[in-house]
């Protein structure tokens, strides 16, 4: 099995925030929306230290 | 100012009275099954929810050819990835006896693999530590 970078990281985000979610809060509506913001910070987190290694190498 | 526990405790209750079921039994069956803690104290959508999410993390890990540690092997970063590998339980236990991720990392992707079984165990001990937490009365719900 292969995949890209990008595929491993939104893999690797969805599951652990879906983790987290459960597992951080009591309530389902808390745990949805905690669910969703460990996905953005860990995607977009991603992408910003990526960046911050292409500008650190040129 | 105390906690729900704290005041069962000195209201003379047991806090482990409220579900009838051991917490030491729900972190075990949690720990050797993912989201079994959850399921087996009726939290069906959540403990199906952590399953998937911990049994898929660890399939891809595996068929990503990431590498299952083992112990002995004298390296410390070794024993600590043994330590979470170790977390997911029965998955681990079962590649340990189909000889699943045993052969080199050579590619990058299945450094990734490596990273996705580690953290399945790691995300297991988590799911367990909050079954129990449901069991002992120390979340809510």
């Amino acid at each position: 099995m292969t995949i890209t970078h990008f595929s491993a990281v939104l893999l690797f985000s969805l599951f652990t925030s879906i983790v987290f979610g459960i597992t951080q809060r009591s309530q389902p509506p808390m745990m949805v929306r905690f669910g969703a913001m460990c996905f953005a910070l860990f995607v977009l987190g991603t992408i910003g230290a990526s960046w911050a290694m292409w500008l650190i190498k040129h | 100012m105390a906690t729900k526990v704290q005041a069962q405790e000195m209201a003379g209750g047991n806090a482990d009275e409220g579900s009838g079921v051991g917490p030491a039994l729900v972190l075990l069956l949690g720990w050797l099954v993912p989201g079994g803690g959850h399921l087996y104290l009726g939290k069906w959508v959540r403990g199906l929810l952590l399953m998937v999410s911990i049994v898929a993390m660890f399939a891809i890990g595996i068929a990503l050819q990431g590498k299952v540690y083992s112990a002995g092997t004298g390296e410390p970063l070794d024993m600590l990835g043994f330590v979470g590998d170790l977390g997911a339980g029965l998955l681990f236990l079962l590649a340990r006896l189909m000889g699943w991720g045993q052969a080199p990392v050579l590619v990058a992707v299945a450094d990734y693999g490596t990273k996705f079984i580690v953290v399945a165990g790691l995300l297991n001990i988590v799911a367990a530590v909050d079954a129990h937490s449901l069991a002992s009365g120390r979340k809510p719900s």
